[in-house]
C-alpha cells in the first residue's frame, strides 16, 4: 500500500482539520465560525469549502469588528463573503462602548484588543453559539501549545486549563451543558509555515496588507505601527514612510508591521523560513507578561 | 515530506523537558522573541546557561511548581519531516495525560536517567507505550555526561531493557545514549561516545518509517455528516462525508453499511472539486453510492469482503480519567468514532498495578486505573479489535451528569 506515502504533510493537516469541521457539524447543533480576516482564518473558510461543498455551510461566520480594521480586511471580507454566498454575522465593538459595555482604554498604548472579548461573549449569547470555531495555532504560544482542539469554555467564556477534557485518538467530545461553549481549533497542529505553505498550494488569496506595501508608520516600543487615526500619537511620534507588511491581521492599534520587501508568497515564505522574530512577536497585546495569553483566554479570548 | 507523532515519557528529573528543549533549539526551531522571554526569565541552570526546560512548561502553575502536569504539543520541522511533539508528565499521577499523548503517536521515547538505569517508572511507561499500541520505541538513556558517557553503564541499561521490552512484546526498541544538557547525540552524533556506532536521535526520527506496519488493511469510514445541498440542480445529490480511518476504498468497492446492514457499491468518490478513483487511510472525502440507502451520522461504511466485529459485550482495556472514580451502577456515554452510545461497566475483570505489571482482582476503579472491564452497550458497535486496528477499536467514556470524559476504552475481545 504506497498511497500513504503520496499523502504529504499539507495532506495529512488538510484531513485532519476538515474531520475536525465535520464533528462540529455532526455534534453541535448552532455553531459558528469566528472570521478575523487574517490567514488563519481565511484557511479555515477554505477548509469548510473542503468539508461541505457543494452543499452551504452548516454555520455562519462571525466577525468581531473592532472598528479599527484595516480597510483592506474589510474589503477583502465582503468579497469573499459574496463569492461564498454564506451568512455573515458582525460583533461591533464600537456598539459595545456606545452601549456602556465595556469603557475604551485611554493612554498611548490604547487598543481595543481586551475589548473584543466582551463583544464576542456578548455575541455568543445573542445568537445561542454553543461552538465556536477558531483559527488558532498550537505553535503561536505555549499557553495555546495545551488547549484541546475542542476548548470547553463556561458560561461566562473562561477557560480553565486544570480542568480541560482529555482528547484521545481522534475522537471529541462536544458535549456540553447549557451556556457553555466550545471553542474549537481545526488548525492546532500547523505551524505558520505549513498555513503558508497550504495557502501558497492552494492558490488562496490575501487581504494586501500581508504583502510589502508603502505606509507611513510610527515606532513604538522597538515595533513599527501602521499611523492611523485609531493610534493616539503625539509629538514624540515621528511617521515616516517605509515599506513595510504584516504577519497577522488584527487591529490597527496593536498590530506592527514588519520592514519587508517580500511582495510575492514565495518571497514572504522564504522570509518566514529565516525569519528570527514569531509572528505573535508582532502582537504587542502578548507582551504584557510571560502569561498574557494564559490570563486572556481564562478571560473569554479566543 | 510526511508527519511524525512522538511522545515522550519521563519525569522532569529525567531531563525530558530539556531534551525536547534540545531538539527545538538544535534545529533552530526557537525563534528569537522567544529566546529573549526565556532569557529574561529568571529560570537559568547553574552554569549561567539557558534553561530550555521552559521552552515546554506553558502553563503559569507548571512554571510555579516546575513540573509539566499537562499534554503540550510542540511542533518542528527539518528538510525531511515534520514532528509533532506530545510532552506528557511522568508521574504516576499523571498517567491519563501520558495515555492521551500516547493514543496519537506512531513513536515513543523513553527516556532513563543512566544513573538509574530501569527503575519503577521505566516499567510504567513501557507498558502504556505497550497498551497504546505504540510501535516503535527510542530508549534514550540520558545524562551520559553524569556517568563519564561509560559504555559499560549503556550496555548495562540496554540488557537489562532488553527483558522488559520481551516482556512486553515491544519489537522495535531502538537504543541511544544522549545527554541533553550537553547535546550529545541529539541532532549530532557526538564525538565524546565514539563507542556508539547508531544514529543520533534526530536523524533516527527522521528516517524511521512509520507507514507500513500501522495502516490497516480493513477499510473503514465512519460517515460524519451527510451533504445534500437541495438545490434545484443538485437535487438529487447525496454524499456520505467522512475520514477514512483505515484501509482503502476504491470506486465500485462493493461495500456494506454498519449498523443496517445494508450493501451498495462506491459509485463516486469525492474530494472538493476532484474526483478520487481511490481513497486511503487519513483522507477526508466524500462517497456516494450506486443505490438508495439510509444512512446517517455514526454510521460505518467499511468493505464488505472484511467485516468489522458487531456486538453489544466487548472487552476492553479501560484507563480512567476522572477524579470521581467508575460506578459500575451508571450508564455511561461511549464515543467511537462518530457513534455515541450508551454503556454499563457490567464486570472489572483485574485491574493492573502498573509498576509491577501484576494483575489483581479490584473493587474499585479509580483516577489512572487501567485494567481489563467488560462494556454492555445499549447500540451494538461495528469494530475491530485494537491490536489489529486502532482506529476503529478504541473509544471514549464521557460521564453523562458532568460531560467529561472520564475513560479510554480499547477493545481487546468478544464477551460472552
Amino acid at each position: 500500500m504506497s498511497n500513504k506515502y503520496n499523502f504529504d504533510y499539507l495532506d495529512e493537516l488538510e484531513a485532519e482539520a476538515i474531520h475536525i469541521l465535520r464533528e462540529v457539524a455532526g455534534q453541535f447543533e448552532k455553531p459558528a465560525l469566528l472570521f478575523s480576516g487574517g490567514k488563519d482564518s481565511i484557511t479555515l473558510v477554505r477548509l469548510a469549502e473542503k468539508a461541505f461543498r457543494p452543499g452551504k455551510f452548516p454555520f455562519p461566520l462571525v466577525h468581531i469588528d473592532t472598528g479599527h480594521n484595516f480597510e483592506e480586511t474589510i474589503d477583502y471580507r465582503d468579497r469573499m463573503i459574496a463569492r461564498l454566498g454564506e451568512k455573515l454575522i458582525v460583533g461591533s465593538v464600537q456598539q459595545s462602548i456606545d452601549e456602556g459595555k465595556v469603557v475604551e482604554q485611554t493612554g498611548k498604548n490604547a487598543s481595543r484588543n481586551a475589548l473584543q472579548t466582551i463583544t464576542l461573549l456578548d455575541t455568543i449569547e445573542q445568537y445561542q453559539f454553543d461552538a465556536c470555531i477558531g483559527g488558532a495555532r498550537r505553535d503561536e504560544e505555549k499557553a495555546r501549545a495545551k488547549e484541546r482542539i475542542f476548548s470547553v469554555r463556561d458560561e461566562f467564556g473562561q477557560w480553565d486549563p486544570k480542568r480541560q477534557r482529555p482528547e484521545l485518538w481522534n475522537i471529541y467530545n462536544g458535549k456540553i451543558h447549557k451556556g457553555e461553549n466550545v471553542r474549537v481549533f481545526p488548525i492546532s497542529n500547523w505551524t505558520e509555515l505549513d498555513v503558508w505553505n497550504y495557502i501558497r498550494r492552494e492558490n488562496i488569496e490575501l487581504p494586501s496588507i500581508y504583502f510589502a506595501h508603502d505606509r507611513d508608520v510610527i515606532t513604538r516600543n522597538g515595533q513599527l505601527m501602521a499611523a492611523s487615526p485609531f493610534l493616539n500619537m503625539d509629538d514624540e511620534d515621528v511617521v515616516v514612510n517605509k515599506k513595510v507588511r504584516f504577519r497577522t491581521v488584527g487591529d490597527m492599534s496593536c498590530t506592527a508591521a514588519v520592514e519587508s520587501n517580500a511582495d510575492l508568497i514565495d518571497d514572504i515564505i522564504a522570509e518566514i523560513s529565516q525569519s528570527k522574530i514569531s509572528e505573535r512577536g508582532a502582537r504587542m497585546d502578548d507582551k504584557v507578561s510571560e502569561a498574557a495569553m494564559e490570563d486572556r483566554k481564562k478571560g473569554g479570548y479566543f | 515530506m510526511n508527519i511524525l507523532k512522538f511522545f515522550t515519557a519521563g519525569s522532569v528529573d529525567d531531563g525530558k523537558s530539556t531534551l525536547i528543549g534540545r531538539l527545538l533549539y538544535d534545529t533552530d526551531s526557537i525563534l528569537a522573541d522567544q529566546l529573549e522571554a526565556i532569557q529574561n526569565s529568571n529560570r537559568k541552570n547553574d552554569d549561567g546557561t539557558i534553561d530550555l526546560a521552559i521552552l515546554t512548561d506553558g502553563l503559569r502553575a507548571e512554571r510555579e511548581q516546575g513540573i509539566t502536569i499537562d499534554v503540550a504539543y510542540k511542533y518542528f520541522q527539518t528538510d525531511k519531516r515534520k514532528f509533532i511533539i506530545a510532552d506528557t508528565p511522568g508521574h504516576i499521577q499523571y498517567t491519563r495525560n501520558m495515555v492521551t499523548g500516547a493514543s496519537t503517536a506512531n513513536l515513543a521515547i523513553i527516556l532513563i536517567d543512566a544513573r538509574n538505569g530501569v527503575v519503577e517508572q521505566t516499567i510504567r511507561h513501557s507498558y502504556l507505550v505497550s497498551l497504546l499500541g505504540i510501535k516503535h520505541i527510542v530508549v534514550a538513556v540520558n545524562k551520559m555526561d553524569m556517568v563519564d558517557y561509560s559504555e559499560t553503564v549503556f550496555e548495562a541499561i540496554k540488557t537489562k531493557y532488553e527483558n522488559l521490552a520481551g516482556e512486553l512484546k515491544l519489537n522495535d526498541v531502538t537504543y541511544i545514549p544522549v545527554s541533553a544538557l550537553k547535546g550529545d547525540h541529539i541532532v549530532n552524533r557526538s564525538e565524546r561516545m565514539n563507542w556508539y556506532q547508531g544514529e543520533s536521535l534526530l536523524h533516527f526520527l527522521e528516517q524511521v518509517d512509520t507507514g507500513t506496519q500501522e495502516n490497516s488493511p480493513l477499510a473503514r469510514m465512519p460517515v460524519q455528516w451527510v451533504i445534500r445541498p437541495q438545490t434545484d440542480e443538485l437535487h438529487d445529490y447525496r454524499g456520505y462525508a467522512g475520514r477514512v480511518v483505515s484501509g482503502t476504498f476504491k470506486v465500485n468497492d462493493k461495500i456494506t453499511v454498519l449498523p443496517s446492514g445494508a450493501s451498495s457499491t462506491i459509485s463516486k468518490i469525492e474530494f472538493f472539486d476532484k474526483e478520487l478513483e481511490v481513497a486511503s487511510s487519513g483522507q477526508s472525502v466524500t462517497i456516494h453510492l450506486a443505490t438508495d440507502v439510509d444512512i446517517s451520522r455514526g454510521d460505518t461504511i467499511v468493505n464488505s469482503s472484511a467485516l468489522p466485529q458487531e456486538s453489544k459485550l466487548i472487552e476492553a482495556d479501560l484507563c480512567w480519567m476522572d477524579t470521581k472514580a467508575l460506578d459500575t451502577s451508571i450508564t455511561y456515554l461511549l464515543q467511537h468514532n462518530s457513534k455515541v452510545t450508551k454503556v454499563k461497566i457490567t464486570d472489572v475483570v483485574y485491574k493492573v498495578d502498573i509498576n509491577t505489571l501484576e494483575k489483581h482482582a479490584a473493587d474499585d476503579f479509580r483516577l489512572n486505573d487501567i485494567g481489563r472491564v467488560v462494556l454492555k452497550t445499549a447500540e451494538a458497535l461495528a469494530f475491530d479489535l485494537y491490536g489489529e486496528n486502532k482506529a476503529n477499536g478504541s473509544a471514549i467514556l464521557v460521564d453523562s451528569r458532568t460531560n467529561l470524559t472520564v475513560g479510554a476504552a480499547m477493545f481487546r475481545a468478544l464477551a460472552d
